[in-house]
């Protein structure tokens, strides 16, 4: 009847997740009472639950992306602290099996429910008002792709109280991810919620890809778009192209793993080898996917507030395409020591070490951008002086371990996680802040507070390079990755010293959070009444703050790059000719998939398979539903959209 | 800020503005474009299985091997079928143009009977295996096969069904532009089905050896 | 922000900086910059020439960087603003030709040196070459020397100045045999083998481990590589050989138990196609007593 399910699963002997379950378990229900006392679920369920706005949609990407940096964070701090105890004899306070969880669930965390979710959310929010349209191509599918990410979130999280999670790294190299050496269902569980989510995620690039190709402002040419609008059409080609390989080699395991095949076992002919040239097919564009975005929120950030066109447009996208293309024959570098032979080996370090040559040249372009500019030194552009300066050295012990024989000695230590978080937390993180900090006042009408994002901004940085130069050093003093404790006691004062650095980390975290706190609860004095609080130069910001449910009443026409900055400064023509218009409804396909696909997941990963009929069943009855549909768009009438652009003019003028 | 605009210029001829400048395409051309770039993701989908099957087609685990499972006869029946569909899918969406009910729900009924024949004759090629030893659990060859083949045949499993569906939405809902679109991704989805199908039995069953 | 926030700024940037080449100092001893025979040199030479010759971009990146921002900052009146500059050819040449130059050099190093430092390739040493098959179980390591008929866990002794090859297998899961003084490491993978060839010029005792997450006792898949003068050696494998275990299929079967923190063993006999079988059934040899599917890890005493 519960399959594989029974009380044994609720970890009641182990302290740590119970009473994290516990809090949360105690926080959601605070959440929901809250909502119900206060009679907000119509307008949450309208509103938010149901949107088909793209803005709205970036807005809970990024908000789902935050609340999981809590969870990934509060691993990696876990983590820290274990490796800072457990030296000679010492057996820290996780024991393996845990530690093994977490290191696992930190990984996956962070680069699918953090970082994908928080690019993914600004390029929704930010690219159809760059584009100057008035949504994405799809806004149905757009909240079916966040809602299907959502479920994926929240299987992993159930994992934490119900069950274990997997214990075989963020990528579950078999044979370890084989049922016979990893038979609980951990792997299942990290195998399930990443295919729900992945779809959700492929779901979304296929819209933006379209939306960028097909959706743009009459005038608008490929060559006027902006540069973040490129970056956001590699990465979603990226996503197209790359993800359905992790789609297909999941499934492989899966079905090695439910159904006895061979396809990775060791025994009956399985390759494990061909997984992990599988998975890194996808893993290597995957990064890609991740850094392509925020590689364009700087190039918008650089030039807006140096005041400045972006220097080189021709070949910062030259150089975007060409990151594009290259990432995918890079995957070697992964596993150098996996004894593929000379030839092909330095093949795929050379290959690595050219795609350093479009990254070099973006550099070189943000400089020559802040040169002769006027900069103000604003919390993004903060961010994007600290990427730069983080990024390049990331990218240096990058180049350094494409050397095959490099790799020989580094390859899996903890010099290797130091060059990965260096590129992801320098270059990832610090532009999803970014592009947090400088798109914050477009979605919602005001500004945080500076002062406090510095704050942030500093603590991330002094925290980065406190917790992970010693990596570096460990790495080269043979310390390797996984390890949940070591015998070599004269490590221990740089783990507590890369302790201390997560500390710094998670008091910028904190800071975060206060920020957004104080900045809500203060915000009329840091209304963005014009709704180009930055002196901007992308169509973004001649929208009102936050712009219109429909953005542009007229579509902008465009006549060259910084189409923004253009009509500024030479504005001529006739007064706009406005016309009712539709705007696409909301529609409860989304969350209704996302319901069926939570209990769907669960029921395959504890094999209760009535369950699993139930949640497929459901939402095929939902597509149907859907598919019946007629009436999907919603009327704004004349005298909404005059009544719009009137106060917003009134608003313009008191700025 | 108010921008002020010349929505006079919007009025060039249309056909001295390239393409790209045009503004928001069509949502019939957007449509399109999507469900190719989907299909082109789900091409890369069984580009990883020929992968997979490629790396394991001879380990067969002391197991039966390719050349003594395949009947040439039944696959070039299977293939006859799938592309006799996919001419009759054509003729529907001829139908469908000249928004013609009867006509549509004939080939529409064709092209499922086809698709159903398909199917019939791989599910018993699958059950013979299976019965004689030689189920995907057997060997890695059999694993890569069976997935292969196999998804392949869910897909033309869910076209079917979708076919199923489509037919209900011209009864119910007419020739409207949403359901004309939909029939034209349809389309596109089954004669993509047919191509990877061309694939397929070129490098597995044309391709069988030892 | 104030002009003595941003200095502040700067000085602590270049803490950040200073703090790569200081902890890589700090790496001297017993790690991969602290190399006891040839192939780690040449991979510690690679990494300090690759280092010097990216740090000679990456170092007036990062001082231009903050050069720029600091100059370039709004409220400095001496700055001459170009805010409609946004193209160059003679700097677009430069900053593609720079990047494309370093990659150049780094690629001929990185093609000459993966085939020098090929794993498979046979080294020359002044000592007489050694055979060791390798064996990664859960979670300890089975040396088996096949020219001297012995065997041991966790313990490999080598003669100074001999080269050593390795041919490597695993009996589960993928492990990685890495000893970081001595040079490269390699993957090991059930049913197949890989080869390693690794020389150690000094003698001493230098740290083994796995460097491929392989399960709960991972950490634990610690073992020692003895490096000892040719003669000690010698006496080392005769002394070997009075030791009372045999290697055959059943104690073999015990071995690949799980089990973490084995102490360190030596068998005087071994079954002479024992890691050939190990390889064929990738981990389980034919015995009476078959290798039990995998369990909970208890502790070897």
């Amino acid at each position: 009847m519960f399959g594989k399910l029974s009380w044994a699963a609720i970890p009641l002997n182990e302290p740590i997740p119970l009473i994290t379950v516990g809090v949360l378990i105690v926080g959601i229900v605070g959440i929901l009472s809250l909502v119900t006392w206060k009679g907000w679920w119509p307008y949450l369920w309208r509103e938010w639950i149901t949107t088909t706005d793209h803005k709205r949609l970036g807005v809970m990407y990024v908000i789902l992306a935050l609340v999981m940096l809590l969870r990934g964070f509060s691993d990696a701090i876990m983590m820290r602290a274990q490796l800072a105890l457990a030296a000679g004899h010492a057996a820290g306070y996780l024991p393996p099996d845990h530690y093994n969880q977490i290191f696992s669930a930190h990984g996956t965390i962070m680069i699918f429910f953090v970082g994908m979710a928080f690019v993914i959310g600004l390029m929704n929010f930010a690219l159809p008002l760059q584009l100057g349209v008035r949504d994405v191509a799809f806004p149905v599918l757009n909240s079916v792709g966040f809602w299907l990410t959502a479920a994926g979130v929240l299987l992993v999280n159930v994992s934490l109280g119900v069950g274990e999670f997997s214990r075989t790294g963020w990528l579950a190299y078999p044979p370890l991810s084989e049922i016979a050496y990893s038979p609980g269902v951990g792997v299942d569980y990290y195998l399930w919620s990443l295919q729900i989510s992945g779809l959700g995620t492929l779901l979304s690039g296929i819209n933006l890809t379209t939306t960028i190709l097909k959706l743009r402002a009459p005038g608008m040419s490929y060559a006027r778009m902006p540069v973040f609008c490129w970056t956001a059409l590699a990465s979603n080609l990226l996503i197209v192209a790359a993800f359905p390989i992790l789609t297909a080699t999941f499934a492989m395991l899966l079905l090695d793993r439910y159904l006895g095949f061979h396809f990775f076992t060791n025994d009956g002919g399985g390759n494990p080898m061909m997984y992990i040239n599988l998975i890194w097919g996808w893993g290597h564009p995957e990064v890609y996917i991740l850094i392509l975005p925020a590689f364009g929120v700087f190039s918008e950030v650089i030039a807006t507030f140096s005041g400045k066109p972006l220097f080189g447009y021709r070949s910062m996208v030259m150089a975007t395409m060409a990151i594009c293309v290259l990432s995918f024959m890079v995957w070697l570098h992964h596993f150098f020591t996996m004894g593929a032979g000379a030839n092909v080996n330095a093949f795929f370090g050379i290959a690595t070490m050219i795609i350093a040559v479009p990254t070099g040249v973006k550099v070189f372009n943000w400089l020559f951008t802040m040169y002769g500019g006027s900069i103000r030194f604003t919390a993004p552009v903060l961010w994007a002086i600290g990427f730069i300066v983080t990024f390049v050295i990331g990218g240096m012990t990058g180049v350094l371990m494409a050397i095959p024989p490099a790799d020989f000695v580094l390859h899996n230590s903890l010099f290797l996680i130091a060059h990965f978080h260096n590129v992801i937390i320098g270059g990832v993180i610090f532009g999803a802040m970014a592009g947090y900090t400088y798109w914050f006042p477009k979605a919602f009408g005001f500004k945080l507070h500076e002062g406090l994002g510095k704050a942030v901004f500093w603590c991330w940085f002094v925290g980065f390079y406190l917790a992970f130069m010693p990596l570096y050093g460990l790495g080269l003093m043979g310390a390797t990755r996984r390890m949940q404790h070591y015998a070599d006691t004269s490590w221990q004062p740089l783990m507590i010293v890369a302790f201390g650095g997560a500390v710094v980390i998670l008091i910028g975290i904190i800071l975060t959070v206060a920020q957004l706190v104080v900045s809500i609860r203060t915000r009329n004095r840091r209304r963005d009444l014009s709704g180009d609080p930055w002196n901007g130069r992308t169509l973004e910001w001649s929208t009102s703050s936050p712009p219109p449910v429909w953005n542009f009443a007229v579509l902008p026409v465009v006549s060259g790059p910084d189409a923004f900055w253009r009509t500024k400064h030479n504005p001529k023509g006739p007064a706009p000719k406005y016309e009712p218009l539709e705007v696409p409804k909301h529609s409860a396909l989304g969350f209704t998939v996302a319901f069926f696909a939570v209990p769907l997941g669960f029921a395959l990963i504890w094999h209760i398979w009535w369950l699993a009929i139930v949640g497929l069943l459901g939402i095929v009855a939902a597509v149907l539903r859907h598919a019946w549909r007629v009436d999907l768009e919603e009327h704004v009438s004349l005298a909404t959209i005059l009544e719009h652009e009137q106060a917003q003019q009134l608003r313009a003028a008191r700025a | 800020m108010s921008i002020t605009i010349d929505t006079a210029t919007q009025q060039i001829a249309l056909d001295e503005v390239p393409l790209s400048q045009r503004g928001p395409a069509p949502q019939r051309v957007v449509a399109g474009f999507g469900f190719w770039l989907f299909l082109l993701s789900d091409i890369i989908i069984f580009s990883a299985l020929f992968a997979a099957y490629a790396v394991l087609n001879d380990q067969t685990n002391g197991g039966p091997g390719a050349i003594e499972l395949f009947n040439k006869r039944h696959v070039f029946i299977e293939t006859a079928c799938l592309l006799a569909s996919s001419f009759t899918c054509g003729m529907m969406v001829i139908s469908v143009d000249r928004r013609s009910a009867p006509s549509t729900y004939f080939w529409a009924l064709l092209t499922l009977l086809l698709g159903l024949a398909f199917l019939r004759l791989e599910v018993s090629e699958f059950s013979d295996m299976v019965l004689h030893g030689a189920g995907p659990s057997r060997s890695a060859f059999l694993s890569s096969f069976f997935t292969l083949v196999g998804t392949h045949g869910l897909h033309v499993t869910a076209g079917a069904c979708w076919l199923l569906v489509m037919m209900a939405q011209v009864a119910t809902l007419g020739f409207r532009p949403m359901v004309m679109r939909r029939m034209l991704c349809f389309s596109l989805f089954w004669h993509a089905l047919d191509i990877v199908w061309i694939g397929v039995f070129t490098v597995v069953y044309l391709g069988a050896h030892g | 922000m104030t002009a003595r926030n941003l200095s502040n700024s700067k000085a602590r940037r270049s803490w950040g900086f200073l703090a790569f080449p200081l902890l890589a100092l700090a790496g001297c001893s017993h790690g991969v910059l602290d190399p006891q025979g040839p192939v780690g040199e040449n991979e510690k030479l690679i990494l300090f020439d690759a280092t010097a010759i990216m740090l000679a971009v990456v170092i007036p990146v990062i001082l231009c960087t903050l050069a720029f921002a600091w100059w370039f900052r709004a409220k400095n009146r001496r700055a001459h603003r170009r805010p409609d500059w946004e193209y160059s050819g003679r700097i677009e040449f430069v900053t593609w030709s720079i990047p494309a130059l370093i990659v150049l050099f780094l690629g001929g190093i990185a093609w000459i040196s993966s085939h020098d430092l090929d794993p498979p390739k046979r080294l020359t040493g002044a000592g007489a070459p050694i055979e060791v098959q390798v064996v990664s179980l859960d979670w300890k390591w089975l040396f088996i020397y096949p020219q001297e008929h012995i065997a041991t866990v966790n313990q490999l002794v080598i003669p100074v100045g001999a080269p050593v090859h390795f041919t490597l297998t695993s009996a589960s899961v993928m492990n990685s045999f890495f000893v970081p003084q001595l040079g490269s490491q390699i993957y090991t993978m059930a049913g197949m083998t890989t080869h390693l060839n690794l020389l150690a010029s000094h003698p001493g005792t230098y740290a083994g481990i796995s460097a491929q997450f392989s399960g709960d006792g991972f950490s634990d898949m610690q073992f020692d590589v003895r490096a000892v003068p040719a003669g000690e050696f010698s006496t080392w494998v005769a002394g070997t050989h009075d030791a009372a275990q045999r290697l055959d299929a059943e104690q073999y079967a015990r071995l690949a138990a799980p089990s973490v923190r084995n102490a360190q063993m030596a068998f005087g006999q071994v079954s002479p196609d024992l890691f050939d079988a190990v390889v064929h059934g990738k981990g389980t040899v034919p015995t009476s007593l078959s290798a039990s599917p995998r369990q909970d890890p208890g502790t070897n005493p």
